[in-house]
């Protein structure tokens, strides 16, 4: 891959209205050129990114999953998502409440590229989307190996 | 059956765009990994051809000046970890010398286009390499951590934990689990 990949195409699927607006704005202030798609709940997503109009070559960079969603939570989405090879170059970034070495491991194994502690205040958020967003960019336009590409924050 | 395949991606790399090089019969000169010298004019039929073809293996023919000092300097880098004995020389003088140009200029246009400076770019790298040779079992952990020019085995693994917030055998641990599951599955 090269150093240009165009824009960087970021989704974000929570079901809480001000965690949307604090994502929008923590991203709204990277560097690169991106485009944000918001979704509600799990469904939602999964709608989106099924949808037959979505080829390979439109397939989002990042995902950031929240773990507890009505209808369809982060795990379950996680699951199908991975379980679909048309994704294999999306990297999905879960955040939960929990700590627990237990929890990370978990959904690493489920096939979580990122496991994101949710920080209780606005700017650590903002520090970390951007942390996460850099890392991952690098990622996509070094060509490093995405199947060992594991991050925990 | 299921098996694992243990490769080397700068080689494989080499052999595809060869391949694709003579395929369209250009001739041409290879100098370090990405850089290739034609020495005919060739038309532009056959460079979108070649453009095209190795667009297929995520082979992308760079062609702004700048886009090509990075990619040098990142290319420069990976052979670097990929040294079986990689020089104690630090990275600064390592790309200077190597690039023949100054590490101040390197460094900024390094840092303006890719989000990243040369140091993180370097620790990315290593660590990339130490996942790889930690995944293939061969050598312990405290090799690595020589082969990588680390002054020990917990630098390597502070590095490690600060560069993907895990240990290196949560990591590996991990990986092994996946494979697993996804064998039984």
């Amino acid at each position: 891959m090269g150093n240009n990949i165009g824009t960087f195409h970021i989704l974000l699927a929570d079901d809480d209205a001000d965690d949307r607006q604090f994502f929008s704005e923590a991203i709204s202030e990277l560097r690169m050129e991106h485009k944000l798609s918001l979704f509600k709940d799990g469904k939602e997503l999964m709608d989106y990114l099924e949808h037959p109009d979505t080829q390979e070559a439109d397939v989002p960079h990042i995902l950031f999953l929240d773990l507890n969603m009505p209808c369809k939570t982060g795990l379950d989405c996680l699951q199908e998502i991975r379980a679909n090879s048309k994704f294999k170059d999306l990297s999905i970034a879960i955040y939960s409440t929990s700590s627990s070495e237990k929890d990370i491991e978990e959904t690493f194994i489920g096939g979580a590229n990122i496991y994101i502690k949710k920080p209780n205040d606005f700017s650590k958020l903002k520090k970390v989307i951007k942390d996460v967003v850099n890392i991952n960019w690098q990622f996509h336009t070094s060509g490093l190996n995405m199947e060992t590409f594991l991050f925990s924050i | 059956m299921k098996f694992y395949i243990k490769f080397d991606g700068i080689a494989a790399c080499k052999v595809i765009v060869r391949e694709h090089l003579n395929a369209l019969g250009i001739k041409y000169e290879m100098l370090s990994l990405g850089e290739i010298i034609i020495n005919n004019k060739i038309s532009d039929d056959i460079f979108d051809q070649l453009q095209n073809d190795l667009g297929r293996y995520s082979i992308e023919i760079v062609s702004n000046p700048k886009n090509q000092l990075i990619q040098r300097i990142k290319d420069t880098i990976v052979e670097l970890v990929h040294e079986p004995d990689m020089p104690l020389t630090t990275i600064s003088v390592y790309l200077a010398e190597k690039l023949n140009l100054s590490y101040g200029y390197i460094s900024n246009v390094f840092s303006e286009y890719t989000y990243s400076s040369i140091e993180n770019y370097f620790i990315i790298q290593k660590i990339e390499r130490a996942k790889k040779l930690i995944i293939e079992e061969e050598l312990t952990l405290t090799e690595i951590s020589y082969k990588l020019n680390y002054s020990s085995v917990a630098h390597l693994s502070g590095q490690f934990k600060k560069t993907t917030g895990l240990t290196p055998s949560m990591f590996k641990r991990i990986i092994e689990r996946r494979r697993l599951s996804a064998k039984t599955s």
